[in-house]
């Protein structure tokens, strides 16, 4: 009780010059980038919580003291929007992003499309799982649009994130995988694309972004917003592989 | 950087240990040598976040204690602070996650002393507290060192109930486990292993000296 009570009297005497963003694990290295010109630009100070947007969403129902919240998907941050918890005004799409087919880097089987999926000579394919992660819920979309979802069923492998379909190709688990065009950096050069998912195949993929509700410093915190869907922000995005939302 | 979160684990790992080891040997206490009302539900509560997946934990943790919570919310009211994001949540998250380790540890090294030696005690006029301290503590104590060291293995290691109550927040929350999470999940896979490398060894250590102090003494 000394530690809490000490600690709280410390931080209600300083003046804070600083917010907490909880954003998506998946935007962490755009966001760290974003973050440094936002502290360079203003001299306040960023704190990046990175999670799954679905973890990010429960803190801030629980009310933990956030500023700015930057979903992966629309489906958390509508949540919030209806409970009430952000400040629906400041709500913007600040990214957008495509679904695209993936090879191991070297390997000598090559799917070269979406379509190329048919072939009876694939044998495993990794896409997240459609019942809780929302690229595999993209993914299926693509494959139903192309009308061989049932074809490929049994070949299927379901991961729990992108981050783990990636990590089957890299490792040859699998022969392809579907995950966002934003993910294939992470794999340092080790998988390629093969092929784009179409626009009009699935739902269209968007990453919102609102001040919270209860934040201390709601003026910062829209500055932040600004700089995501400015100049700086919006060119960062796109080297990462986001699409930018103009 | 990695600096930083190791002394933020050691620290936390270390406070958590220290809370445990006093709220752990209490419980254990209890539980080995009183019979009263509820003792069985009592031990099922204190064993749940043994049991229940950690994230789940910590989602019972902010609902308790974050700044809507139950308690979190009286605390804002009178202080303007809220313990989610911050260090202090880290311990909490620690300490819940591996007290059961202790309690456990400390039933069991309590009902391994036999009760003749507290009796003969309380008949020679001792109390309760005197008797504890000077018998059963000593008699007790290789066992509470072991469930002490687990604890903190345990503590050290911990990733769900942090990551939900304290955030992963580099530099003021990130503890190793939540370090490694975020580098395995943006690629950076020389660095999650150096990370891992670090949190394995030291967790080897300590489970290795566990087993050397629960050894029972060889008779000579």
């Amino acid at each position: 009780m000394i530690v809490v009570s000490l600690s709280a009297t410390g931080l209600r005497a300083q003046k804070k010059a600083e917010i907490l963003v909880s954003a998506a694990i998946s935007l962490k290295d755009a966001f760290g980038e974003i973050s440094s010109v936002y502290e360079k630009q203003t001299g306040i100070r960023v704190h990046l919580n990175l999670a799954a947007s679905g973890l990010l969403q429960k803190q801030i129902e629980a009310g933990a003291p956030v500023d700015v919240f930057a979903s992966a998907g629309l489906k958390q941050m509508d949540a919030l929007q209806a409970g009430g918890f952000i400040i629906p005004g400041t709500r913007r799409n600040f990214a957008g992003n495509q679904l695209v087919l993936i090879l191991p880097a070297k390997s000598s089987y090559a799917v070269v499309t979406f379509e190329g999926l048919r072939d009876p000579n694939l044998s495993r394919l990794a896409i997240g799982n459609p019942k809780t992660v929302p690229a595999g819920q993209y993914a299926k979309q693509v494959l139903k649009k192309l009308k061989i979802w049932e074809l490929l069923e049994p070949k299927l492998v379901l991961a729990e994130n992108v981050r783990q379909v990636l990590e089957y190709v890299v490792r040859w688990e699998v022969d392809a995988g579907i995950v966002y065009a934003s993910d294939v950096p992470a794999s340092r050069g080790r998988v390629s694309i093969s092929d784009i998912a179409p626009e009009d195949s699935h739902d269209p993929i968007l990453y919102p972004v609102a001040v919270v509700k209860e934040t201390e410093s709601p003026a910062e915190a829209e500055s932040f917003i600004d700089l995501l869907l400015d100049d700086p922000g919006q060119t960062i995005l796109r080297k990462y592989g986001f699409l930018p939302t103009r | 950087m990695i600096w930083h979160t190791l002394k933020l684990s050691l620290l936390v790992g270390a406070i958590a240990t220290i809370l445990i080891g006093f709220i752990g040997t209490a419980f254990g206490y209890l539980l080995a040598r009183r019979n009263f009302r509820g003792k069985d539900v009592l031990d099922a509560v204190l064993t749940l976040p043994m049991i229940l997946p950690p994230t789940v934990t910590g989602y019972y943790l902010i609902l308790i204690l974050g700044r809507r919570g139950l308690l979190g919310s009286p605390l804002y009211e009178l202080t303007g602070w809220t313990v989610t994001f911050t260090w202090v949540a880290a311990v909490i998250a620690a300490t819940v996650i591996a007290l059961p380790l202790m309690i456990k540890s400390a039933r069991a090294a309590v009902e391994s002393v036999d009760t003749e030696y507290e009796i003969a005690s309380r008949i020679m006029g001792k109390s309760e507290g005197e008797t504890f301290f000077r018998i059963t503590l000593p008699l007790a104590g290789r066992g509470l060192l072991a469930g002490i060291v687990l604890s903190f293995a345990r503590a050290f290691g911990e990733f769900g109930a942090t990551l939900m109550l304290a955030g992963n927040i580099p530099g003021r929350t990130q503890t190793m486990p939540l370090a490694i999470y975020e580098a395995v999940a943006s690629g950076e896979d020389e660095r999650a292993m150096w990370l891992a490398l670090i949190l394995t060894s030291i967790s080897i250590t300590v489970v290795y000296l566990t087993n050397r102090l629960s050894r029972p003494r060889k008779s000579a």
